[in-house]
Formats: structure tokens, sequence, C-alpha cells
């Protein structure tokens, strides 16, 4: 059950990870994510769910805990028409799967998701429409799936050990 | 396969990095790492933990510079501890460049010599473009793509398209390389970059001193590019000798003749003015006469693109002489501590300071929301920062306005949003 969290274009790393909490533990950062834009996400996402976007999503900082604190949510996937470069680096890398598509008009907050990355086919549950993303590459999803490159990486020393 | 072409800038330094004759766009290499930046926020204190997982130390401790700049100096228990783990990590790990609060690091790293063209650079912030004014191949990573290069010394990039952004025509008096940045983050918005290489080319660049091709490089992280070159030249070179170093140690490459661009930009220098961004993006601008006439709570020159000491310099020419207006404050952080000694020197600390302006120590603080001059809820900024997203500077309903050094000094004699033309005009500077 991915549930649909809709925000436009330009969601910046300064509003995914507030600079203000930026010492504290990733579980405060966490609570605050979004907070300048939707006060209701933080306290109401549920694991599973997925953000999409428009342009540009993750622009601005180097701060990987953009991408942290979504994962921290328990959000699943951030569909967007585009990523900042360094974001879509450190999704990958923190477990978070981003996927690129147009899905704006076809999809509604509350809506249901079903993702494919590996064919890059986004279905729309709750209308039963589908969406085309560019499919993510194999080793990306392995990153994914590992949950982030630190244990995927651990985890192919540990089978090489 | 088409006619072989020319290679460009970036191409060049990354085929060299990545142990081939060339590379071509869109193609995924692994390049060798000569120097990788790191700081207090997204440094030790991030890295640390994957090292210690895997059981590693630096692949090179000679090729690692760490940089205290963003909770500089401490301003609670939290920025205390991230500075001692900071401390604690370079001596563990045996850094042999390690700047303590002494400046911004992208502005630190060149001052100190430890850029030089051709370098193929990795840093742990954002703005790490900025290395680009040095025709270095400079880009920003997050914590766990910095920890990749830490352990092994390399990292992996998909070769950048170049856009060749082409400027022509000497500036105006009273605009600056930030007004070219927050022109071209205007028109070409914050994807215009789209994650490929920006390089400026043209006569007006050819002019600039390296502190304002630093500001271009910087704030092509504004347009979401990767990097944001410049090839070196005789300016580049002084100012690395200057800073203590051997110009000749790197290698000073230019895009051939030949070499294919995505596409070229063309602008005009001599018609432009200066150039106000409005909340929440930097893409957000426009000409100073069309911007908003709001009254601001507070002034800030500061940040790495914008307190260097020839930003200093610009808000003297505007200040001196006159006073801060007694409605708003203009909070100064030079960028460096080597910017502040040099201002002092030469008497621009003092026109400042005697216009009323509150002189803070070098660092990220304000900029990035992280440590002192934040703002209160529904105040409003005037900076010569980078970025105006929604809430960086504190509270979240906090506004920042960005201008160039000149245009925050008018703004803050006039307590709102000003045109530094008519003071330039009246100091008859």
């Amino acid at each position: 059950m991915s549930k649909v969290w809709k925000y436009g274009d330009n969601v910046d790393t300064d509003l995914l990870a507030p600079g203000a909490y930026m010492k504290g533990p990733i579980e405060e950062l966490a609570a605050h994510c979004l907070e300048a834009i939707d006060l209701d996400f933080a306290r109401q996402v549920q694991p599973g769910d997925v953000i999409v976007a428009g342009r540009n999503f993750g622009i601005g900082s180097s701060r990987e805990q953009a991408a942290e604190v979504l994962v921290r949510l328990g959000v699943k996937a951030v569909i967007a028409k585009s990523f900042g470069g360094i974001f879509y680096r450190n999704a990958f890398n923190l477990g978070l799967l981003a996927l690129v598509a147009d899905a704006e008009a076809d999809v509604e907050v509350g809506h249901e998701l079903e993702l494919d990355p590996a064919s890059g086919t986004i279905t729309n549950k709750t209308t039963g429409a589908t969406i085309a993303a560019e499919p993510v590459p194999e080793h990306l999803r392995r990153i994914v799936a590992a949950g982030g490159l630190v244990p995927y990486l651990e985890q192919r020393l540990e089978k090489h050990s | 396969m088409g006619q072989p072409t020319g290679q460009t800038l970036a191409e060049k330094i990354i085929a060299r990095a990545a142990g081939q004759d060339s590379v071509r766009a869109g193609e995924i290499v692994t390049c060798k790492v000569d120097l990788a930046m790191i700081h207090d926020s997204g440094g030790p204190r991030r890295v640390k933990p994957v090292l210690e997982r895997l059981g590693v130390k630096v692949w090179d401790n000679s090729k690692v510079v760490v940089i205290s700049d963003h909770y500089v100096p401490a301003v609670d228990q939290q920025s205390a501890a991230i500075l001692k783990l900071t401390r604690d990590w370079v001596k563990e790990q045996e850094i042999e460049s390690f700047y303590d609060q002494q400046g911004i690091c992208h502005v630190v790293l060149p001052e100190r010599g430890h850029l030089k063209p051709g370098m193929f650079v990795v840093g742990g912030d954002s703005h790490s473009p900025t290395g680009g004014a040095f025709g270095c191949y400079m880009f920003g990573v997050g914590a766990t793509d910095m920890a990749g290069v830490l352990v092994t010394g390399e990292t992996w990039i998909r070769v950048p398209e170049t856009i060749r952004i082409d400027w022509r025509g000497s500036l105006p008096h009273g605009s600056s390389a930030k007004d070219m940045m927050l022109k071209l983050c205007a028109t070409l918005g914050m994807d215009g970059g789209d994650y490929q290489a920006v390089e400026y080319t043209g006569s007006t660049i050819a002019g600039l001193s390296m502190t304002e091709r630093m500001t271009m490089s910087n704030m092509a992280a504004e347009l979401g590019a990767q990097a944001g070159l410049i090839a070196a030249d005789g300016t580049t070179a002084d100012y690395i000798r200057a800073a203590g170093a051997n110009p000749s140690e790197g290698t000073p490459f230019r895009g051939d003749e030949d070499a294919v661009y995505r596409v070229t930009h063309e602008f005009d220098a001599s018609a432009l003015g200066p150039q106000v961004a409005a909340p929440d993006s930097p893409a957000n601008s426009g000409p100073v006469e069309e911007a908003d006439d709001v009254a601001v709570d507070q002034c800030y020159i500061g940040a790495c693109t914008g307190a260097k000491l020839e930003d200093l310099r610009m808000a003297a020419e505007v200040l001196g002489g006159r006073k801060v207006a007694s409605s708003t404050r203009l909070l100064i952080a030079p960028a460096s501590t080597r910017v502040t000694a040099a201002a002092a020197a030469d008497g621009t600390l003092a026109k400042l300071t005697e216009a009323g302006a509150i002189l803070m120590p070098s660092g990220c603080g304000a900029c990035a929301g992280y440590g002192a001059g934040v703002l209160a809820e529904g105040e409003t900024c005037m900076a010569s920062t980078a970025r105006n997203f929604k809430g960086r500077m504190g509270a979240r309903s906090s506004k920042v306005y960005l201008g160039s050094p000149y245009t925050v000094a008018a703004t803050a004699v006039r307590g709102r949003v000003a045109d530094p033309r008519p003071f330039l005009a009246e100091n008859g500077a």
C-alpha cells in the first residue's frame, strides 16, 4: 500500500532537512521534514508511502539527510519529473528509490500506487492508469533492496569472505 | 559513431582522472580523486561510522582536506560535540591539512593553495563547483558517496555534457558576478544545468578576478549543474602563486575548438544592472528596479559566495561615510580569517564597522541556518549568500532576498531593498 503525497517543483533539501535541526539526531530532523510547506507530512506519513513531485526534486545542499529522513519516515520512493543530481545519488546510497516519471497529472493525494522499478512501470491502483517511468538499473535496485550503499557493500564483502 | 571531435574542458580533466586518452559525454567512468575536501557537518561525524563499520582508514591522508566551518564557533553543546569529533578524527586519521575555524571551505581551499588546474576534486558540500574557477573538475557529493571516496580514492561519474555560457562586454560599475549569476538563475532556472557541466567563457569572464570567478562557479550549484568550469589562465596562475603554491604543478586544460557543447548561451554583461532574487528561489530574480520594495529586518554579507575580500570592498564602497538604518541590522561574516586580516589591513573593515555593521566570525552559520545570525518567524533578510530557500536562514516563515554585496549594503543603509547605484554615484565611486 503506497499512498501518495504530492508536492510541486523544486522541493529543496532545506525543506526536507531544515538547517535548524541538522546538528541533532536523525529522528528529530525527520520530525521536521517538509514542515515549512506541510506540517502534516512528518506526523501522518505511513511506512510504504510515496512522494510524487515535479521538476528538480532535492535541489540544493549535499546534505544526504534530505534523503535519509524520508527513509526514516518510511517513505518508499520519490517519483519526480527530474531530480537534483546530488540528491539522486544520495537517495540510492541511503536506500531510497528515486523514479524519474511525469506522474503529477495522473496521481492525486491519497491514491495508491504499485511500483515496478525494473520495468519502469507505475500502476495507479486507485484509477487503474499506468504511468511510464525510467527503468532503474539493476545495480541501483540492489542497493535500494539492501537498504543503501553501506549495507550493500557489507553484504557483498560477507559473501566473498 | 560520427566524425571524431575535440574534447571539452570537462572531458579532458575527467579523461585524465579516469586514466583514459579520451572520454565521451554519457559514458560512466571511474576516476582517481586528486583531492577530497570535507567539513564538520557532512564530514567526520558522518563518514567516521562508515569507515569504522568497514574497518579501514582514509586511502591517502595527504589528499584529504578537512575544514570546520558549519558549526563554528560552537553555539551549543551539540555543535561543540561535532567540532570535537572533527578534531579527534583528524588526529586519528593523521590528516595533514586541517583548517579549524579558519573560514568557509570553498574559500579556504584555494586560499591555502590546494587547487591547481586540471585536478579532479570531490567535495562534501554542494557548493564544491567553486573549485571550477581554478580549472578543476570539482563537484559536491553526500557523506556516503564521500565515504566511498575516502575508502578507495576513487568515485564513479557520468561524463557530463557541457553547457557553455558565454559572457561578452564589461560589467557596469555597481554590478558584479553575483548579478551575473542571479541573471543566469532567472533565465535558465534552477535545473538549467541539468547536472551537466557548465563552462563559462568570453571576454567578461576573462576580465573577472579570481574571487569573482569563484562566485560564478559557486553558483553553478544554483543552476543545478554538477560543475562550473572556467579554463585556467594567467589570472588563475597569479592567484595560485600568491597563495604560496606552484601553478605549474597543474594542467591548464582548455576545451578544443571543435568540442561538442549541448548548447551555448550568450549574455551581454554591459547591459546588466544589479539583480535581486525574491524568496524562495535564486531563480526568482530580476532587475533591482523591479524588486519588491520591502523593509528588511536583517542584512547579511557572508557565505562562500558573498564575503570574500572583493565582496567586502564592494560593501565598503557603498557604506563608506554612511550609517546602517536604525530599522535594520547589518551582519558581516568575512569568508575566512585571511579575508578578515586583509580587510583590516586595507581599511575596509573600518568602513564597515563605522557604518554600524556587526562583525561576525567566519563560517556558514547564518547562511545555512546552523549558527549565529539566524532569523525569527516572519523576519526578512537581504543576503549576499547563494541560496534563499524557504526557511533556510532560520524560522520557517522567514524570508530571504539575494543580492550582490553592493545591493545588500545599499539595502542596509535604506532599510528597504535598494539599488546601490545612486549610493555609488553620490560617493563618487
